[in-house]
C-alpha cells in the first residue's frame, strides 16, 4: 500500500471568510499532481491549510496522512510526519544562516522524536549532506552562509526552497508557484532540480500558472480549481489544454464557481 | 558640612581597633550599620588606608550625592538609600556558603556549564577567582610591556600620581546622583594603563586581576590608553550575578589618546532584584577609536548609556548595545555620542528584546557641538517584541549646533511575526525553537562582535531565557 495524503470535503476560512468550499483530493506517494486555476481560486490556501497555517481555519472536512488526522497536529509535527511546502514568498529570517537553519530543520524532520535541546546531526555529517545536495542543484556553497531569504532575489528564494526540499526529503510536498517570477533559464533550472530530487520519492502537488515546470515534471493528474472547489480533474492533457487556451472553457462550464471566484478576487483587491 | 569632620575624629574610629583585626571586627560593625552618612564614608576610606585626597574626594562626593535629587526620568527608581550596605568586604562574601546561593542560580550555572571554581566566584561565595596560578604568567608578560592592570584600590596606593591625573576627570561626581554615590563609596574595579604604542592582542578580562575585589556593587574602573596603544577589556559574565544587595552603581572612565584604540565589552546578567545604574564615559583624542559593546540582561531596572566624547579631529566612537528584558524587568539602555571636533565619526547600533511583559527602552543622544564640521553619526536601533504584554520605547535625542554634518537615524520595532514562526515550524522546528532562532538571528550582528567564548555563552543564555517563553 503506497502512502496517501487524503483531503476530504475541506472547507477553509480566513478571517471568517470562506475560501475553500469542499475540496476532495488524494495523492499517493510517487504521484505528481498539478493544481491549476485562475488567481484567487484558493490554490495557495489549500497548501497552507495542509501545512496548518494558523490563519487558515478548517471549518469542515479532513486532511489525513495514511489515515492519521493531520488537523490535530501543529505545523512542526506535520513537517516531522513528512509534509513540506515550498512557499511563493518565503519569509526572511535575518541573522540566521541557511546552514544553521537547515541543520536544525533536517535534524528534526529526520529524527521526528527528537526533543528540544537534544543533539543536532553531527556537523561533519550534515556538511557532507548539504554539500552533496548543493552540488546536485548546482548551487554556490557560499549560499549556505547567507541569512535565510534575507536580501534574496526572487530566483534565489525559489532555489533556497528547492534546496530545503532536497535536504528534508519529505513524503509529500506542495510546490506553490515555484516557477513564478523566474526567467526562462531559472525556470528550467528549478524544474530540472525538482526532477533531479526524484519525483518518484514523493507525492507532489505542483501549483502553477504555467506549464514550464510541468514539461520537466509531467503530472499524473491535473486539477482545476475555481471558486474554492476542484471543478475538473484529468491527466496531463488537461494541463496542456489549460495552458494553451486558458480558463474560459472552465469558467463557462462552471458559472457558479466562476461567480464565487470573481467575488473572492474582488474582495482580495479591496 | 561633611568635609568639616576632622581627621582626629575619624582616626578615633580606626584607632579603637587593631588594624589587623579590623577586617573581621568591622564586619559586624558594617552589618549593624546599613545606610550612608559621613561616618560610613570615613570608615570606607579608613579601611582602605587611603591618601587624604581620596578621602576628601569621597566626602565632597557624598555632599553632592545628598544635594542631588533622584532622577525622575528613565525608570522608576525606588531605592531606600539607607537600607543598603555600602561596603562589602571580601571577607564578608567569603563567609557566605554555597548553600546560601538560591537554587535557580545554581541551576542556571549548571545549564551554562560553568566550572565549579568559577561558579563559587560568580555567586559571591568566593571573593576572587583563583587566578594567581592561571594568570600569573600573563601578569608578568603585561608587566614587561609596562602595562598596569590592577584593581583600583591598589592603584590608589601604588600608582597614585598616574591615577590622580585622570580619576574623576571624565565623570566628575557632579555629573549625576549615581556617579556621586559611586564616588563617595566606590570599591574595586579595574585600573588599566597601556603605555604608548603597546598593543594587547588578547582581551583583558576582569577576572585576570590578582588580589582584586572583583565584583563590587560600586566598582570604579579607569582605563588609560596612551598614544597609539590598543586594548580590548572585557568585564562581566553571562552567568547571572547574584548578590544580596539590590543596588549596583559603577563608574567607568576611559581615556583614549591620539591614534589609540580601546574596546570595552560588558556582558552582564543581573538577578531580578537589582537596580543597575551605571555611568560609562570615554574621551577620544585625535584619530583615536573608542568602542563600547554593552550587553544587558536581567536586573529590575538598568539605566546605562555608554558615552564617547570625541574631543579632537578624526576621533571615532562606536557603541553596540543589546538589552533583553523579561517579566518585571526594565532595560533603559542606550548610548551617547558627542562630537566636539571636526571630522569625527560615530555609530550606534542598539538592539533590544522584550518578552513576558518586559520593557526595553532605547535612550540615546547624538550631539554635535559648534565647530565640529564634517562630523558623521549614524544611529540604528531595532527592537523585537515577543508578545503583546511586552513593551519597547525609543527616545532619540539629537542636538546639532553645526551645519555641515551628516546624521542618520533608523529605528525599527518588530514583533516576532506569525509568518516567520509558521515558516520555521513548517520546516519541523517547534514554536519555541523557532522563536529562539529568530531572536538569535536578531542579535547576531552584535554577538559576532564578542570574543568567541562570550558569544557562545551569550547564545546559550538567550536560549535559556527563551525556554518556556512560548505557550
Amino acid at each position: 500500500m503506497p502512502e496517501k495524503l487524503t483531503i476530504t470535503n475541506l472547507r477553509v476560512s480566513v478571517a471568517g471568510k470562506p475560501i475553500l468550499k469542499g475540496v476532495d483530493l488524494e495523492i499517493s506517494h510517487g504521484e505528481t499532481h498539478a493544481l491549476m486555476g485562475p488567481n484567487g481560486s484558493g490554490k495557495s490556501t489549500l497548501g497552507l491549510a495542509i501545512m496548518g497555517h494558523p490563519s487558515y481555519e478548517v471549518v469542515n472536512g479532513s486532511i489525513t496522512l495514511n489515515g492519521e488526522d493531520l488537523l490535530e497536529m501543529k505545523t512542526d509535527e506535520r513537517a516531522r510526519r513528512g509534509l513540506f511546502m515550498a512557499f511563493q514568498r518565503p519569509m526572511a529570517i535575518p541573522g540566521v544562516k541557511m546552514a544553521d537553519f537547515l541543520r536544525h530543520a533536517t535534524t528534526n524532520v529526520h529524527n521526528p522524536d527528537r526533543k528540544e535541546g537534544e543533539e543536532l546531526i553531527p556537523m561533519r555529517e550534515f556538511r557532507k549532506q548539504l554539500r552533496s545536495k548543493m552540488e546536485q542543484l548546482r548551487m554556490d556553497p557560499e549560499f549556505a552562509r547567507r541569512y535565510v531569504n534575507d536580501g534574496f532575489s526572487g530566483g534565489e528564494m525559489k532555489r533556497a526552497e528547492i534546496l530545503q526540499l532536497a535536504m528534508l526529503q519529505p513524503k509529500f510536498a506542495v510546490l506553490d508557484e515555484t516557477d513564478s517570477g523566474l526567467d526562462a533559464d531559472a525556470v528550467r533550472l528549478a524544474s530540472q532540480s525538482i526532477a533531479d530530487i526524484g519525483r518518484e520519492k514523493m507525492g507532489l502537488l505542483i501549483i502553477t500558472h504555467h506549464d514550464k515546470l510541468l514539461e520537466h515534471n509531467p503530472p499524473d493528474f491535473a486539477h482545476v480549481m475555481l471558486g474554492g472547489r476542484i471543478v475538473e480533474t484529468g491527466g496531463v492533457e488537461l494541463a496542456q489544454e489549460l495552458h494553451a487556451h486558458g480558463y474560459d472553457r472552465i469558467r463557462e462550464k462552471y458559472p457558479d464557481a466562476d461567480a464565487d471566484n470573481q467575488a473572492m478576487v474582488a474582495e482580495e483587491v479591496n | 558640612m561633611a568635609t568639616d569632620i576632622t581627621t582626629a575624629e575619624t582616626s578615633d574610629v580606626v584607632g579603637e581597633i587593631n588594624k589587623y583585626d579590623f577586617r573581621t571586627e568591622s564586619q559586624a560593625v558594617f552589618k549593624a550599620r546599613k545606610g550612608l552618612d559621613v561616618e560610613i564614608v570615613h570608615q570606607i576610606s579608613d579601611i582602605k588606608n587611603e591618601p587624604d585626597w581620596m578621602r576628601e574626594f569621597r566626602l565632597q562626593s557624598f555632599e553632592i550625592f545628598q544635594s542631588k535629587p533622584t532622577p525622575t526620568w528613565g525608570g522608576d527608581i525606588e531605592i531606600d538609600f539607607q537600607d543598603i550596605y555600602y561596603y562589602l568586604k571580601p571577607t564578608e562574601s567569603q563567609g557566605k556558603t554555597w548553600d546560601d546561593v538560591p537554587q535557580e542560580i545554581k541551576e542556571t550555572f549548571d545549564k551554562l556549564g560553568i566550572p565549579e571554581a568559577e561558579k563559587k566566584f560568580l555567586s559571591g561565595v568566593k571573593a576572587q577567582f583563583e587566578s594567581e596560578v592561571v594568570y600569573g604568567s600573563l601578569q608578568e608578560e603585561l608587566g614587561k610591556k609596562g602595562v598596569i592592570f590592577t584593581d583600583t584600590d591598589t592603584a590608589v596606593r601604588e600608582h597614585s600620581d598616574l591615577l590622580r591625573e585622570y580619576f574623576a576627570t571624565i565623570i566628575p561626581p557632579q555629573d549625576n546622583k549615581m556617579a556621586a554615590l559611586n564616588s563617595a563609596v566606590w570599591s574595586g574595579g579595574s585600573f588599566i594603563y597601556i603605555p604608548p604604542g603597546v598593543k594587547i592582542e588578547f582581551p583583558l578580562q576582569a577576572y585576570f586581576r590578582i588580589n582584586a575585589e572583583s565584583m563590587g556593587q560600586f566598582e570604579r574602573t579607569l582605563i588609560i590608553c596612551d598614544e597609539g596603544s590598543q586594548v580590548h577589556y572585557v568585564e562581566g559574565c553571562t552567568a547571572p550575578m547574584y548578590t544580596t544587595e539590590s543596588l549596583h552603581s559603577a563608574v567607568v572612565e576611559v581615556v583614549v589618546k591620539r591614534n589609540a584604540r580601546c574596546r570595552y565589552t560588558t556582558i552582564q546578567n543581573w538577578a531580578n532584584n537589582i537596580y543597575n545604574l551605571v555611568t560609562k564615559r570615554a574621551v577620544a583624542y585625535q584619530d583615536a577609536t573608542m568602542e563600547w559593546v554593552d550587553g544587558n540582561l536581567g536586573s529590575k531596572l538598568t539605566m546605562k548609556y555608554p558615552a564617547v566624547y570625541m574631543l579632537e579631529p578624526g576621533a571615532r566612537g562606536e557603541i553596540l548595545s543589546i538589552a533583553f528584558s523579561s517579566r518585571g524587568q526594565h532595560q533603559d539602555a542606550g548610548a551617547k555620542l558627542v562630537h566636539c571636533a571636526p571630522n569625527t565619526t560615530g555609530q550606534i547600533l542598539s538592539k533590544s528584546i522584550s518578552k513576558n511583559g518586559g520593557r526595553s527602552s532605547y535612550r540615546g543622544l547624538v550631539k554635535v557641538e559648534k565647530g565640529a564640521t564634517g562630523s558623521k553619526s549614524n544611529v540604528v536601533c531595532d527592537a523585537l517584541i515577543l508578545d503583546p504584554d511586552s513593551r519597547s520605547d525609543t527616545y532619540p535625542y539629537i542636538e546639532i549646533a553645526e551645519q555641515d554634518v551628516t546624521i542618520g537615524h533608523e529605528a525599527s520595532v518588530s514583533r516576532i511575526g506569525e509568518e516567520q514562526l509558521f515558516y520555521l515550524m513548517s520546516r519541523g522546528l517547534t514554536e519555541s525553537e523557532a522563536s529562539t532562532m529568530i531572536v538569535n538571528g536578531f542579535v547576531e550582528p552584535l554577538i559576532k562582535e564578542l570574543p568567541m567564548e562570550y558569544a557562545v555563552e551569550m547564545n546559550r543564555l538567550i536560549q535559556l531565557q527563551m525556554e518556556g517563553s512560548v505557550g
